[in-house]
């Protein structure tokens, strides 16, 4: 099966050319059919593969398909390479990508644009697997830059609102920022290892490069720029909350569960050149600890469903980035898959919680739909649980797994740690104050469950997932180097399990008995301030404003009327001018000009006698 | 019958009247807004340059300056007649010989 490892990234591909081709005309049933089904069948078809591979020993396996270019030394394969994170990222993205598909056939209902959206959801999936696949750089930088293009695309899908289209615009504008840095990285790295196969460049540079010599430190420093951009990590986060413009299953796939991932792919699949430069190396986990407690306290305040889960995604990628930081990626790669378990069934859930509430999405505005909402309240449940890492969900492994190696990490480790173990009960708090606030307390709404097995059904699926899914063993062994056995002493380990319950239990006490009256606190003096500071993401967005976007409208306003144009625009005036002047003597008047000739004769001949 | 000879007229009485002659023709030019005047004034102006070389031939005893005078009636009459052509002509097309009204040719 590993020789049709090119159908994976192909069929959705063909998903999409079949709902492009058709103009979107495509009635609702057959564009879900072609829609879903090619994600399903490319899951299929990588599980075959993945299974082949396992069972051939787990030997990395490249798929030479055709030479995309070759221009003097330079060549570029459009090759498939497949080992063990490639094969984990390639299940998750069409295996959680289909269930979100399959759910999104039943969210998107009756929407006008159905097929068009559908078409926009096989190309991203194609993108992002020619991203996991790709052998070279080129080919996974055009994975890069076609996600982001879906993103965009699928940011603003509802684009009668020119809200949606403004978010979109900010999320592919600040991705860019990353995305130059890292192309400029790319090309940093091929002047000098001259190759941009990955396997061959980590090689070279293991071999060449001197340990923080300053081009291993700028290649790292650069790629880092378009990881941190890619996932939403400071200081290109802020586009991440605005993305949840569009619609609620393209947040669940590609801005929880496989786009916003893509950084850490990137930092695992490059961990070589990392390890070359371990100053840039601690900088990736300083910055994932410093998101990752940011985004949990902004997560507290926000009053959006889906801004809650999108800072909180934020967060869990800033532990992923952690666990990239002190060395741990199986660990980051572990999380990965958990996270797109537990949060595309967060983030699918609370789709159903908007479509029951009729499209609010304002945590105030709900409240006891416990009772209404059977189904998803006991999937929320479950998500939360999972998010919060509570033993013994998929997210408790993982998450435990990464603060273990922060912990044990020799340099400056203990402060990564914690970060993680702050940032663990900010998690338990705010994902319970979300969980709290939409099923606990008063009723003010009634909300009717939209029933469906294509909406619940993957919904449980992920449930599954979220529950049992830590005890996958992901085949990453041969990629990764082995750290050694960790063994976390009691004393940490109780404080990593208790941290998690201790934020329920501040959010039970909090927001179900009310024991502080938050309102009080969050309303004046000081904590209103503080309120504020977090919910605006910490002021990032308005020193953004200030520092990049204000001067620069102003310049544009300056410029406005092209005044560098107007040394060329004065010279044609100036034409104009001399133009209209000669023009005006030629009045038409015969009169006119023969005095002209007169008077011209009466100079020459005055000249020609006083002279 | 006295014989007056050309040369008891001195020259700069010739010229002077040449130049008379000359500049009142070039204010008819100027001032008319008749075409036919204005032609008028031209034929003037034509022999008051004929006349100028008329007197210097004499002055200097030479038949080029009646040679000139020839060539300048020639002239003049070859003018007259395109000149008279065009005038019935623009009065055909425009009725009028209004010079000022005739300003088709603006810049």
């Amino acid at each position: 099966m590993l020789e049709y490892l090119w159908l994976v990234p192909a069929i959705p591909l063909i998903g999409s050319l079949i709902l492009v081709l058709s103009q979107g005309k495509l009635p609702e049933l057959p564009a879900a059919i072609v829609g879903a089904g090619s994600i399903g069948l490319a899951f299929l078809v990588a599980l075959l593969a993945g299974m082949e591979f396992l069972s051939s020993g787990d030997v990395a396996y490249t798929q030479h398909l055709w030479t995309w270019m070759a221009v003097g030394g330079f060549s570029a394969d459009f090759n498939l390479y497949l080992d063990g994170v490639a094969l984990v990222m390639m299940l998750v993205i069409t295996g959680i990508g289909f269930l979100i598909h399959v759910y999104a056939t039943g969210y998107m209902h009756d929407d006008p644009s159905f097929a068009r959206f559908f078409s926009y959801m096989n190309l991203f999936v194609s993108a992002m697997l020619i991203l996991v696949l790709g052998d070279n750089l080129l080919l996974l930088f055009m994975g890069w830059e076609g996600v982001g293009l879906c993103s965009y695309l699928l940011i603003g899908f509802w684009y009668t609102d020119t809200y949606n289209g403004y978010c979109a615009r900010k999320a592919f504008v600040i991705t860019r920022v990353g995305d130059a840095s890292m192309a400029l990285g790319l090309f940093l790295l091929y002047t000098s290892v001259h190759t941009i196969n990955i396997q061959d460049a980590m090689g070279v540079a293991q071999q060449q490069w001197t340990v923080s010599s300053s081009v291993a430190n700028w290649v790292t420093l650069l790629l880092l720029g378009g990881a941190v951009g890619k996932s939403a990590q400071l200081p290109l986060q802020t586009w991440l909350p605005d993305a949840m413009a569009g619609p609620t299953p393209i947040s669940a796939l590609i801005h929880a569960a496989t786009m916003v991932t893509a950084g850490v792919y990137l930092i695992a699949r490059t961990h070589v050149l990392y390890e070359m430069a371990p100053s840039v190396q601690y900088l990736v986990g300083l910055i994932g600890a410093i998101t990752l407690l940011m985004a949990g306290f902004t997560a507290l305040t926000q009053s959006d469903i889906k801004k809650v889960l999108a800072f909180s995604t934020m967060s869990q990628i800033g532990y992923m980035f952690l666990a990239l930081g002190v060395g741990a990626y199986s660990s980051a790669i572990f999380h990965l898959m958990t996270h797109a378990f537990f949060k595309a069934l967060l983030f699918l859930t609370a789709g159903s919680i908007i479509l029951a509430m009729h499209h609010e999405q304002n945590i105030f505005k709900m409240g006891g739909l416990r009772k209404d909402l059977p189904w998803s309240h006991a999937l929320f449940l479950i998500g939360t649980i999972a998010l919060v890492a509570l033993p013994p969900t998929s997210g408790f492994f993982s998450k435990e797994e990464i603060l273990g190696s922060a912990l044990m990490h020799e340099d400056g480790g203990f402060l990564l740690w914690l970060f993680g173990i702050a940032g663990a009960f900010m998690t338990g708090l705010y994902s319970f104050r979300l969980y709290f606030l939409v099923f606990w307390g008063k009723k003010t709404h009634d909300g009717h469950e939209v029933m469906g097995l294509h909406l619940q059904g993957p919904l449980v699926i992920l449930a599954i997932l979220a529950l049992v899914g830590g005890w996958i063993v992901i085949p990453v062994a041969a990629v990764f180097p082995h750290g050694e056995e960790h063994h976390v002493p009691l004393f940490y380990q109780a404080i990593m399990l208790a941290l998690p319950i201790l934020g329920t239990l501040t959010a039970y006490f909090v927001f179900v008995q009310q024991r502080v009256d938050v309102k009080a606190l969050a309303g004046e003096g000081f904590g209103a301030r503080l309120h504020h500071f977090w919910r605006t993401q910490w002021g990032m967005d308005w020193l953004y404003d200030q520092v990049f976007a204000k001067p620069y409208a102003t310049l544009a306003r300056i410029n406005k009327n092209d005044f560098i144009d107007s040394i060329y625009n004065g010279t044609a005036r100036f034409a104009v001018l001399m133009h209209s002047l000669v023009s005006d003597t030629q009045t038409g008047q015969l009169r006119w000009y023969a005095i002209t000739l007169a008077s011209g004769v009466l100079l020459l001949v005055t000249i020609g006698v006083l002279v | 019958m006295p014989v007056i000879s050309l040369q008891a007229i001195p020259m700069e009485h010739g010229l002077l009247l040449a130049a008379i002659l000359f500049i009142l023709g070039m204010v008819g030019v100027l001032t008319r807004r008749n075409i036919i005047f204005v032609l008028m004034s031209l034929e003037i102006m034509l022999n008051a340059v004929a006349l100028a070389f008329v007197v210097g031939g004499a002055r200097w005893a030479a038949a080029d300056g009646q040679i000139m005078f020839l060539m300048i009636i020639s002239l003049a009459a070859a003018e007259v007649a395109v000149g008279l052509g065009l005038v019935l002509q623009l009065f055909n097309r425009f009725k009028t010989l209004d010079l000022d009204i005739l300003s088709k040719m603006k810049g």
